[in-house]
């Protein structure tokens, strides 16, 4: 059995993120969270009376995910989205999950066809860490939101708070909201230097 | 979490129930429904799960008949005290489909005109009339609504045919390695089988006699079948290119796994009927409910909650054909969970131990009626 209140207490403490998240939807919402993982935010919505569901690839996650009870579809988010209906969702959660996609330019037009609101959290590469790094070291930055090495990443893309609003510019996408977070609180001054993580609110 | 034990010794029975009208118009009367039960049904009768078997199963899915029974029933690794389907907890109703030749109405039972088995004077049965008779049994324990229905293979077309049949019957639904239509493949495989069954010398149209049996028609039918269910990476593993075991001079083949074949072949005759297995594939080959926008309406009465489940190794029923029935279902706004389980034994997977199916089956059954 999962203790809801270990999970909600502990969860929100370390991501600002789903703090937010759980902060702007409202109950008797819908919700389609892709790469939702262990389904860990969707159980928190769930309990916020939301309804979600998630699309997940890794199989271990996905019997986690229907242990908690979270609604989900286990396979690839490039190929699981062309049977929804227009605006079926009010909000499609990308939790870090856009950097890893072969084509986020086209997941986030088919997000935006499907939901009414799309929600995309992303790591900062422009995060002031990760400049030292390449500067310093002359190597590919593993930091503790870019864990891996470059031979072993399951990131395809690498962006910042800039490349991220220039892509919306350019793409004719209205941000609604944007937020900055690093590890436990939200980041108002320089966001693209001194933020770990992006959310992007996007219509 | 209590040990995993089994149900042990287990009673079949059967139930004889009133009229069925079947697809094609004609009428079952009586409609017989060979049946066992695991498990205790709660006063409320909230805890009943009916169990489907596939195409060749039986009611015999748990437990053992006598003490000398070496294998216990098809499903036993899941279904027992402490098990996916906790009979401690729940009420497992497993019953015999109609059309089959394991105590149900089906070709050989008694025409009373004749006094003979019906033979291939049996009226065609669908995967419908199958879930009909099922309800019919259902209904005689005083049940209006299932905790759940579950199948693989066929027993998951019965258990989606469930679900759209009587949407207020059950709170979920369980359908693991299944489709919503035979592929032009899947019946091709079962055109052979029946072909095989048709040409044997002793077919006779279907009416033929206890002492001459078309055993060799069918048998060729359960070879062709039993290489769909297993897969490239299990017979390399098992059979490989090795020559039978014993002595090469008098078996029937030069290869371990054509001798493994037709051992399946000769056993499965001793157990199955020919008619039945013509009957029963053909159930399976007509059960259609289209595909996508069709199948979405289709799905669309549907109330339960759905667990999918396919098999990475499967190719008879692959996992595409899953993800149609979740697609569907998805886009008529049902709830619904779909896993695909890496495995290496094609679409016998469902019947064969895996902690993760264990662990999907069980927290699917533990979730809250009204989540």
């Amino acid at each position: 059995m999962i203790d809801s209140k270990i999970l909600s207490s502990t969860t929100l403490r370390e991501r600002p993120d789903f703090a937010y998240i759980l902060d702007v939807i409202s109950p008797g919402s819908r919700v389609l969270d892709l790469g939702c993982g262990n389904g860990d935010l969707l159980y928190l919505l769930k309990q916020k009376g939301i309804r979600g569901q998630g699309i997940e690839k890794d199989e271990d996650a996905i019997v986690e995910c229907i242990r908690k009870g979270v609604y989900v579809h286990h396979g690839d988010i490039d190929e699981g989205l062309s049977h929804h209906e227009d605006k079926r969702f009010d909000y499609v959660i990308l939790n870090q999950t856009i950097q890893e996609t072969r084509h986020p330019g086209d997941i986030i037009k088919e997000c935006l066809r499907i939901g009414k609101r799309v929600i995309i959290v992303f790591p900062n590469f422009g995060y002031w860490e990760v400049r030292f790094r390449i500067l310093f070291q002359g190597k590919t930055p593993v930091t503790d939101l870019l864990p891996y090495r470059w031979f072993n990443t399951p990131n395809l893309h690498f962006l910042s708070i800039l490349d991220f609003q220039e892509f919306c510019d350019i793409r004719g996408f209205t941000v609604e909201d944007r937020a900055f977070f690093t590890d436990l609180k939200q980041v108002k001054f320089s966001p693209n230097f001194f933020a770990k993580l992006a959310l992007f609110q996007i219509r | 979490m209590g040990s995993k034990q089994s149900v042990g010794i287990v009673e079949p029975k059967t139930a004889v129930l009133g009229d069925l009208r079947l697809d094609n118009g004609s009428v079952l009367s009586p409609t017989v429904v060979a049946y066992e039960t695991y498990g205790t049904l709660s006063p409320n009768k909230d805890n009943a799960i009916l169990i489907c078997h596939a195409l060749s199963g039986d009611a015999h899915a748990a437990g053992f008949h006598s003490d000398g029974e070496k294998r216990p029933g098809w499903w036993d690794e899941y279904i027992g005290p402490g098990k996916a389907f906790d009979t401690n907890q729940y009420f497992v109703i497993s019953s015999n489909v109609i059309g089959g030749c394991k105590g149900s109405s089906g070709p050989m039972s008694i025409n009373p005109v004749s006094g003979k088995p019906y033979g291939s004077s049996f009226p065609f049965v669908s995967i419908k009339d199958m879930v009909a008779a099922q309800k019919l049994l259902v209904e005689s324990f005083g049940i209006q609504r299932l905790l759940c229905v579950a199948g693989g293979s066929m027993g998951g077309m019965q258990a989606l045919q469930w679900s759209i049949s009587y949407p207020d019957a059950l709170e979920n639904c369980i359908i693991l390695a299944s489709s919503p239509e035979h592929s032009a493949m899947q019946i091709a495989f079962n055109e052979v089988g029946r072909q095989a069954i048709l040409s044997d010398p002793n077919w006779n149209n279907g009416l033929y006699e206890d002492n001459a049996t078309p055993r060799k028609g069918l048998a060729l039918a359960r070879m062709m079948g039993h290489i769909t269910y297993l897969s490239d990476h299990k017979m390399r593993e098992k059979f490989g290119r090795n020559p039978p075991r014993g002595n090469l001079l008098n078996s029937d083949s030069d290869f371990a796994v054509g001798s493994y074949l037709i051992y399946q072949g000769e056993s499965f005759v001793d157990r199955f009927d020919a008619n039945s297995y013509i009957y029963v594939t053909k159930a399976l080959d007509h059960f259609s409910l289209g595909k996508g926008q069709e199948l979405t309406k289709a799905l669309s009465p549907a109330q339960c909650r759905f667990l999918v489940v396919s098999y990475s190794s499967d190719w008879l029923y692959p996992p595409s054909q899953s993800r149609e029935i979740v697609k569907s279902l998805e886009a008529s706004d049902k709830r619904v969970f779909y896993v695909e389980l890496t495995t290496n034994e094609g679409h016998d997977s469902f019947l064969l131990p895996n902690q993760r199916q264990e662990d999907v089956i069980r927290g699917f059954l533990n979730m809250p009626v009204n989540e």
